[in-house]
């Protein structure tokens, strides 16, 4: 066993409202910069649609992530011999114009427009030529509310399977938000996919980096991340990323996207998870097994044996402690009601979420709600949005999995809604969900009422390890090779005037 | 003007090739990169990168092996002048040829393509220029002088010679009568070494070799990183 610790994040969709204000604030953090306008760390989708890029999740065209070859997990586009080979051309790679040619307005003529009969417009820009642009032709969020759903969002990939049912006129249409960002993944593709080495998983936090130093533009990253979130800076020449805010992390704040999202819909907590069994959790053969073997890399943070083990790794009680109360482990473990985005990538993404319910529910309950075990199946199997397409999101395609998890949930509200208005209590319920009292009652409490510092279970960053930074703050340059005082006064007192050993005050 | 030519030249031309490539990797680290604009431009690139890329790779191994192996290696495996010179050319020329219509192509592209031409730095075009002109060159003596006069035996001279400037005993002797096209040839090539630190073709020293053998995943560790920092700066201790 080897444990290493990882601050994941669990996004609720029930409750995102498409704001758009975690990309905001993301961007104007992060790649509010030449070369990088295009960027967005964070980009909240309409689905169904296509995304941003477009079609990001056809790996039949990306050849993103990793596929099980004769049995052995490979990157899908191909292993270190075939990357030096087409290191002159990525045949994989997609072009600006998948994401979109970022542009600006000419906001001065508004200003410094001179009086004419019609009003001065601001006209849109392209930041890649200078030039004007007739008609911006896509962007990170085009599809904003199934905007365009008629015309393009059949070409989803996750409507796989289901075309013939699915209708986007207005009475029939069904929708949600994903906002994506990096999933930071147990197995990175991008990490792997890296000639240079200069993309790394950090192993006290599991944040995926790239190295700016290191990194030389070969752009593999780029065209193996099956989530297509490692953009290449096209005025660096160098790969960026979504870093999930370390220096917030360190800090113990959540990332900014987290902080400033309005519906609260972010949770971030550690995950104690076992590096020795990752690659074998990702080579199951059959992919709808893939979250039950994810889910067996992570580690039980209140087993004795795993804290020894976390401990022995050199994780401190503050981490171990976190990882107790990660809001994260009970939704994906103990609950069971969070899910990894696409896992059939086999990349053991860390940033899962809940699937969406209640615009499902809500208009079977203007009738009358389900209260009882009896009932919540057959409302869950009648839902708005196809399960199918949930499963083919969450749950490579095993439309068991999403059932369970809208069961759990639908089960929840249930319950509270039986015990809030008095009605009698139907005892197999909760049986029937495979849930406890207590469980419901702390699911309602996290995913309804949480507070700051139950949605964010972060410790800060840990620097025990770390060189005696006080003492290099008055240390001079010399102190191994002299004494402060100097060479000849060694001579004089040795004894008084030698450099003290380190971790002693000086 | 000979000693010069032959001898001062081409070590400063070597000296700005090592110091300019050892300087730049110790202080801009961060500005190390191919420089693709392959995110900009796929089409043009494949079919142009791809020519070039390949053409150069086999022109430099068939470099090695006129100037760097001595005529002698090929007497005694029983090569006829003949039968070199015939696969010299061929080879040669078909390679050289891809190269330079790579590079016609990437010239093209990135004078055609706005977006490419915009996001263009003066040293791009310096380093195009410097390479369109030294495999054309070449490409000429191989096609052209090669064909129309005998074909010419630089294995007794510039090899000799361009093996004494790596040993450090230059002979400019060696170069006094080889033909006008290859001299330029050599002179152009040595100029393009002497800028190559300054553009983007740092990236040669950068073939991911290390890639075949290491692990697919790589961790950090934050305290290890630093410790690393503290090692370079105390000169590797």
């Amino acid at each position: 066993m080897r444990v290493k610790a990882q601050v994941a994040m669990v996004m609720n969709l029930d409750k995102c409202i498409g704001c758009h204000t975690c990309s905001v604030t993301c961007k104007n953090t992060w790649t509010n910069r030449s070369g990088a306008e295009y960027m967005w760390f964070n980009n909240v989708e309409t689905k169904p649609g296509i995304g941003y890029p477009k079609r990001w999740e056809d790996q039949e065209h990306y050849r993103g992530g990793w596929q099980l070859r004769g049995g052995k997990l490979q990157l899908r586009a191909g292993g270190p011999i075939e990357k030096l080979v087409q290191i002159f051309h990525n045949p994989d790679l997609p072009e600006i114009d998948d994401y979109y040619e970022p542009w600006t307005y000419d906001y001065e003529n508004l200003i410094a427009s001179p009086e004419r009969r019609y009003q001065p417009v601001a006209r849109p820009r392209s930041q890649l030529t200078g030039e004007p642009m007739d008609e911006p032709r896509w962007g990170p969020n085009w599809e904003d509310d199934l905007a365009g759903a008629p015309e393009h969002a059949k070409k989803d990939p996750d409507l796989k399977g289901l075309e013939a049912h699915v209708a986007f006129e207005y009475e029939q249409a069904f929708m949600f938000y994903l906002p994506r960002i990096c999933e930071h993944c147990l197995n990175p593709a991008c990490v792997a996919a890296c000639p240079s080495g200069a993309m790394y998983k950090r192993e006290e936090d599991g944040i995926v980096l790239v190295d700016q130093e290191a990194c030389r533009g070969w752009r593999f990253c780029v065209s193996a991340c099956p989530y297509k979130k490692v953009y290449f800076n096209w005025q660096t020449h160098k790969a960026e990323k979504c870093t999930f805010c370390y220096p917030r992390i360190e800090a113990g704040l959540p990332t900014v996207c987290s902080e400033t999202c309005v519906g609260r819909i972010r949770y971030l907590g550690v995950v104690l998870y076992d590096a020795d069994r990752v690659k074998e959790a990702a080579s199951v053969p059959d992919e709808k097994d893939l979250l039950r073997s994810q889910l067996s890399v992570f580690l039980d943070p209140s087993d004795p044996a795993v804290i020894a083990a976390a401990r022995e790794a050199g994780i401190t009680d503050a981490w171990i402690e976190a990882a107790q109360r990660s809001p994260v482990y009970k939704m994906a473990v103990q609950w069971g009601i969070a899910l990894p985005l696409h896992p059939e990538y086999r990349t053991l993404p860390m940033v899962w979420y809940v699937p969406p319910l209640s615009p499902i529910m809500s208009h079977l309950e203007e009738t009358r709600p389900a209260t009882t075990a009896d009932e919540i199946l057959p409302a869950i199997d009648a839902m708005r949005i196809p399960m199918e397409y949930l499963a083919n999101l969450l749950a490579a395609g095993d439309v068991d999995v999403i059932r369970g998890v809208l069961r759990r949930l639908a089960t929840m509200r249930a319950f509270l809604r039986g015990k809030t208005l008095g009605l009698p209590r139907d005892e197999s319920l909760l049986a029937a969900a495979g849930l406890t009292e207590e469980q419901v009652e702390d699911m309602v409490r996290l995913l309804g009422i949480a507070k700051y510092d139950e949605r964010f279970v972060i410790p800060t960053g840990r620097r025990e390890g770390e060189e005696d930074l006080q003492a290099l703050q008055g240390g001079c340059s010399l102190d191994d090779v002299l004494p402060p005082a100097g060479a000849f006064a060694q001579g004089v007192r040795p004894i008084e005037l030698r450099a003290a050993p380190k971790g002693e005050p000086r | 003007m000979s000693e010069f030519l032959w001898v001062v030249y081409p070590y400063l031309c070597l000296m700005l090739l090592l110091v300019g490539m050892l300087t730049r990797y110790n202080y801009d680290q961060i500005g190390w990169t191919s420089k693709s604009s392959e995110l900009l431009e796929k089409r043009l690139l494949r079919l142009g990168s791809l020519l070039f890329h390949w053409g150069i790779i086999f022109v430099f191994l068939g470099h090695v092996a006129g100037l760097l192996i001595p005529i002698g290696v090929y007497e005694a495996l029983g090569v006829s002048e003949h039968l070199y010179h015939l696969t010299a050319m061929a080879m040669g020329g078909i390679t050289g040829l891809m190269a330079l219509a790579g590079l016609l192509v990437l010239l093209w592209r990135r004078l055609s393509v706005r977006r490419v031409l915009r996001n263009t730095a003066p040293a791009d075009f310096v380093a195009l220029g410097f390479l369109i002109a030294t495999v054309a060159l070449g490409l000429s003596m191989t096609l052209i002088y090669n064909v129309s006069h005998l074909p010419y035996e630089y294995r007794t001279t510039v090899g000799p010679w361009i093996r004494g400037v790596l040993l450090l005993h230059p002979d400019a002797a060696l170069m006094a009568h080889v033909p006008l096209i290859l001299q330029l040839h050599i002179l152009t090539a040595l100029a393009l070494f002497a800028v190559s630190p300054f553009t983007r073709l740092v990236h040669i020293f950068s073939l991911p070799l290390a890639y075949l053998r290491r692990a697919p995943m790589q961790y950090r560790r934050r305290g290890a990183a630093a410790a690393y920092v503290e090692d370079r700066r105390d000169g590797g201790r």
